[in-house]
């Protein structure tokens, strides 16, 4: 596996760091105090999280920390109980998930979340739904502006696709594909809206080692090409400290550590998160 | 030649489905004007276009935005019922201006009441949403029950349950007259009008499909919250084809209206939603040439099976329930698919001799 080289994380003026490199530039994510209660169950508590502009962060932690459930709070697919999110430093207070995501941040899915009866293309093209300039009624007459700006979105689509390497598979229907790609087609629909921030939920599920290797690199050319963040929960933590210049580690909803991938290995808490205790 | 194998596919079965139309309109056309069509088939032509109008709008709605949608024949009484008021209103305009007036006022309105319906139905979903817009059909058809309409030199007059509510001068004259429903109408349709507003909605529904617009609604049908996290509005594209389906249901009303000299809110019931649906399931959800076909064969199958007098009926249900099996069937299918790949194959040989 190849590695990125270890970044220096610095403080910012909150609670947060960021790597070095994105230091002076504005925060694309900052999450204060977040917390969610599901009835009497208390999902999450006291999340705080920074992401710098062009940072990869990973979420880890063991099945039922709430990290999926953390994203699902960034997206606002749930309203939080308690906290804030600011999204390129503005609050996202009673937003719904597609507005947000018009102001920059796209996801993908644990249980993969295609549009199973249309191709890849116009899986892409959803993506690009909100950069495609014509009204319905151009649409329905045919004008030219139509024919323009679909020309441009199929360009567009097979440009993104090709990053994956699919662009052969513009036509084939999502639900014929295998799972694999159905995940990286995942990623490309997210990117297709033009995010400044990507969550990535378990992209390397059910990936064989060749394959996470090459995700590993398509995710940080995606992140070089685009100059976007990136912020992916994984349990495969070959690619974790591959690829994610910090790490959060999430227990019980609520963070027990921050930090670079060689802090986070030799953290105490973490591996009695994840082993159990040594007892006796 | 060549611009067709460029087309895509989808414009391929577009322009499949205006053939179709077409071929259906140069058909009867002929049998009309040679004389070789009974009487009780000539009478069906202008129903059978406005019932295809109803099944690809319909579709629409369960098809390509799917949600079921039970209360479909409500818009086209709106549309009826307007259609009757505005053309008994412009008895000085010639019969080809008053029918497409009629027609565009028609499915303006309907297209009000589906925006207006549209806004606590599409709250819901799944059986939810079919049982709310049973009702609401069954509502607009008890209102119209209740409508009384007249018409004299001052203009027009509404009253609701009491005709003598319309306070008309002596020339005025009633034109929907509550559950005996309106009489008098304008017989001014004509089945080349009812063919050319099928092409303009087939047109436009297959356009509206094949657009960004089409492809959102789409999206919504097969993944909502993915859809949401898109960027996409659930409520406002579903609520796009909802009220495109209701003016289309209203335009259709207009031309099934103004065929017929009389016309009853009775007409517009449960039965006949269904009636549409079937035409929608039968032909294939979200397949617009399906619903075409199905619209046309069931409603011509009853005439032709006239002669079998007591046994219409019966035949009738037993041809659906075969369609349900041959078509669901998986290994019927795959003959009647090779069949028909062969079948092609021999013919695209004949050809190149």
């Amino acid at each position: 596996m190849s590695k990125s080289p270890e970044v220096k994380l610095v403080n910012v003026p909150s609670p947060n760091f960021v790597p070095e490199k994105d230091l002076g530039k504005p925060l694309v994510l900052e999450a204060a105090h977040l917390g969610i209660d599901f009835g009497g169950l208390v999902a999450v508590d006291e999340f705080n999280i920074g992401i710098g502009a062009t940072e990869i962060c990973g979420l880890i932690g063991p099945n039922g920390a709430g990290k999926t459930t953390i994203f699902n709070l960034l997206t606002k697919v749930y309203e939080p109980t308690r906290g804030t999110i600011m999204l390129g430093g503005k609050d996202t207070h009673n937003m719904t998930p597609s507005q947000v995501n018009q102001m920059g941040i796209a996801r993908t899915f644990q249980n993969i979340r295609l549009f199973d009866k249309l191709t890849v293309e116009e899986n892409v093209k959803i993506g690009l739904h909100n950069h495609i300039g014509y009204h319905t009624l151009a649409g329905v007459f045919r004008l030219p502006n139509y024919w323009k700006e679909e020309k441009k979105a199929h360009e567009k689509a097979l440009e993104l696709l090709d990053i994956f390497g699919m662009a052969d598979l513009a036509n084939v229907t999502a639900d014929s594909l295998p799972y694999g790609a159905q995940r990286r087609l995942e990623i490309v629909r997210a990117l297709a809206t033009g995010p400044k921030l990507l969550l990535l939920d378990e992209p390397a599920a059910g990936m064989n080692p060749s394959e996470t290797e090459e995700l590993m690199n398509n995710i940080r050319k995606i992140r070089d090409e685009f100059q976007i963040a990136v912020l992916l929960i994984e349990h495969d933590m070959n690619l974790v400290m591959g690829i994610c210049e910090s790490i959060v580690v999430l227990n019980f909803g609520r963070i027990i550590a921050k930090g670079t991938p060689s802090q986070i290995q030799g953290n105490p808490q973490v591996i009695e998160a994840y082993l159990g205790t040594h007892r006796g | 030649m060549k611009i067709f194998e460029k087309a895509s596919t989808a414009s391929k079965k577009a322009f499949l489905n205006y053939g179709i139309v077409i071929l259906f309109f140069v058909i009867f056309q002929t049998l009309v004007s040679t004389g070789n069509i009974s009487s009780a088939l000539k009478g069906q032509l202008i129903p059978i276009a406005c019932y295809m109008i109803m099944a690809i709008s319909l579709n629409l709605v369960v098809g390509i935005s799917g949600e079921l949608s039970l209360g479909h024949a409500g818009f086209m009484s709106v549309g009826a019922f307007t259609a009757v008021i505005v053309s008994s209103s412009m008895t000085n305009s010639s019969d080809v201006s008053s029918l497409i007036v009629s027609i565009i006022v028609a499915a303006v309105i309907a297209a009000v009441a589906g925006f207006l319906i549209g806004i606590p139905v599409l709250r819901l979903n799944g059986d939810y949403l079919a049982i709310v817009t049973l009702a609401f059909g069954e509502i607009i058809k008890n209102i119209l029950n209740c409508l009384y309409v007249g018409i004299d030199e001052k203009g027009v007059h509404f009253a609701f349950n009491n005709p003598a509510a319309l306070a008309m001068s002596a020339t005025g004259k009633v034109i929907i007259n509550g559950p005996m429903g309106a009489v008098g109408i304008r017989k001014i349709s004509t089945f080349i009008a009812a063919t050319i507003l099928l092409l303009i909605i087939l047109i436009v529904i297959q356009n509206l499909v094949n657009s960004r617009t089409g492809r959102a609604i789409m999206a919504i049908r097969d993944n909502r919250i993915a859809a949401e996290s898109m960027g996409l509005s659930p409520m406002k594209y579903k609520m796009l084809a909802f009220t495109v389906s209701a003016a289309m249901a209203g335009a259709a009303g207009a031309v099934y209206a103004l065929n017929y000299s009389t016309l009853v809110p009775k007409k517009f019931d449960f039965n006949t939603s269904i009636l549409v649906l079937v035409f929608v399931v039968l032909g294939g959800i979200g397949n617009m040439t399906g619903s075409i076909i199905a619209a046309g064969v069931l409603v011509v199958l009853p005439e032709l099976l006239r002669k079998f007098s007591d046994y219409r009926m019966l035949v009738y249900a037993i041809v659906l329930i075969l369609v349900m099996l041959v078509t669901n069937n998986e290994k019927l299918k795959g003959k009647i698919d090779t069949f028909f790949k062969k079948l092609r194959m021999k013919l695209s040989k004949g050809g190149r001799k």
